[in-house]
């Protein structure tokens, strides 16, 4: 069952790319809708929660117009760096970061505007730069909340089919994800691989629940 | 509401007489309900799966098959053969059984998923590669296909896909198969890999030619592909069929003029007589 471990290998690593951007983004545009007060702040916050409610089809189809050889920034990239994005795992990570974006976005938000302004705000009266505040008083005070939303972004990247078929379709190593692999075994009768699949997705994911669990305990005021 | 033929025990308030108009209409939709049931009674609806390359040929011998059979209606569910047999086999509700190739509908008759003496062969196809319509050099010949210049290849995925089979069978005889497979994108359905090259993703793509006449303004057929097995559809009644006899009839009206016109018209071939 060599194609088996290869399709988990490739969904872990497609994951954990996308994870580790809609980390980054995520608490970026999260803060900074947390913060800043603009016109048309929720309409934004509206539409970069879109891929949560889209169908993936429908995502990945959009993805296919835009990224694909004749959409405007795939036909960019193509002249510009020879870099096509569609068959490859880079298109899967940008489909499955997509779809787990604003997961990472809300509660990054929901968790930066609990933390209480005057901690902020004392730690500012005592002199520490803005950069300072943020890692040694907002972080420490907001990233379980962060963290639940990362967990459920790495969850939605793992299982990600529609949008990862779309855009990097079903290539044995190079973009098979489990839920491809599954998909593909059913569709061939293959239910004994399918089975194997499907049981090592359920473990991996109980794995990362597990994991999740250890990291952030929920820990209830008064009790120890 | 109350009626004068309640019994009035709880309630205090002299009982209201129905008025005449609103048991009339409790009769009317009484017999209108009567008559929708003996309608369903007499009519059918059958489902029929079959494979994707069959979508708009198929459409339209539905709706002739529909205007002959009054009483009759036919639901269509396309996607790749090997899609088809597992939902059939996992209990889908499905009377009518169209593959794109005779290997598929040998696997339903192994698992004894489809009626005995009722498969037939109505319609043939042929392989043929196609490009992108803008393409500058199109290939000649299957050896062509090893040039750099063909980066992605979309081929059906052999094991649920017929077309699939028939590319990986002729590209085997020709001894291309192990290098031409690692250019392969692997495509759900025929459908898909048109869909593909239409969109420029890929250089070339393996299908039949009525889907290649689909869009001719997007694609353009390179050359035909000479199979190793003639490319042939069987089509059989299901053996958990609950409306045999209609199924049976869908089955058989495949094989009328109207039908078989209508599969010409969209460039199926005539199924050779043995």
């Amino acid at each position: 069952m060599a194609s088996a471990w290869i399709a988990l290998a490739l969904s872990l690593k497609v994951a954990l790319w996308a994870t580790a951007i809609d980390l980054v983004l995520g608490v970026a545009i999260g803060f900074a809708l947390a913060r800043l007060r603009f016109p048309g702040r929720e309409l934004v916050d509206s539409i970069l929660l879109l891929p949560m409610v889209l169908p993936p089809t429908v995502l990945g189809y959009y993805l296919l117009v835009v990224v694909g050889r004749h959409g405007w920034l795939g036909a960019w990239l193509e002249s510009r760096f020879d870099i096509r994005l569609v068959f490859t795992w880079q298109g899967a990570v940008i489909a499955a970061a997509i779809v787990g974006f604003p997961f990472v976005c809300k509660s990054a938000r929901a968790a930066f505007e609990a933390v209480d302004a005057q901690y902020e705000q004392a730690a500012k009266v005592l002199g520490l730069s803005a950069l300072a505040i943020f890692a040694r008083v907002t972080m420490p005070l907001a990233w379980r909340g962060i963290l639940a939303g990362v967990l459920l972004a790495f969850a939605r990247a793992l299982g990600e089919f529609g949008a990862t078929l779309m855009v990097a379709g079903s290539i044995p190593g190079k973009t098979q994800t489990l839920s491809i692999a599954v998909y593909e075994a059913v569709q061939a009768g293959q239910d004994e691989l399918a089975n194997m699949l499907v049981l090592m997705t359920s473990l991996a994911c109980i794995a990362v629940l597990l994991l999740a669990g250890r990291l952030a305990p929920a820990r209830i005021p008064g009790r120890s | 509401m109350h009626c004068a033929s309640e019994p009035a025990i709880a309630s205090r308030r002299p009982p209201r007489p129905c008025s005449a108009g609103v048991r009339g209409a409790a009769r009317a939709l009484g017999a209108l309900a009567l008559a929708a049931m003996a309608g369903l009674a007499v009519g059918a609806e059958i489902t029929v799966s079959a494979a994707a390359s069959l979508t708009n040929a198929l459409r339209e011998i539905g709706t002739a098959f529909e205007a002959a059979h009054p009483g009759t209606t036919v639901q269509f569910n396309f996607a790749a053969s090997g899609a088809l047999l597992q939902q059939i086999a996992q209990g889908a509700p499905v009377d009518v059984f169209a593959s794109a190739d005779a290997e598929t509908m040998d696997q339903a008759e192994r698992r004894g998923l489809v009626r005995p003496g009722s498969r037939l062969d109505f319609a043939a196809n042929a392989l043929v590669v196609i490009v992108p319509r803008a393409a500058a050099a199109p290939p000649q010949a299957l050896a062509d296909l090893l040039a750099p210049a063909f980066r992605h290849v979309a081929i059906g995925v052999p094991a649920s896909v017929p077309v699939g089979r028939y590319t990986q069978a002729a590209l085997e005889k020709a001894k291309l198969w192990a290098p031409i497979e690692a250019k392969m994108i692997g495509a759900q359905s025929v459908r898909q890999a048109l869909d593909y090259v239409a969109r420029g993703e890929v250089e070339a793509g393996f299908v039949y030619a009525t889907d290649a006449a689909l869009m001719p303004e997007r694609v353009k057929v390179a050359f035909t592909v000479p199979t190793e097995t003639p490319v042939r559809y069987p089509v059989a009644v299901v053996a958990a069929s609950k409306h045999a006899g209609e199924a049976q009839q869908f089955a058989a009206y495949l094989l009328s003029t109207p039908a078989q016109a209508t599969l010409r018209k969209h460039g199926f071939a005539r199924v050779p007589s043995p």
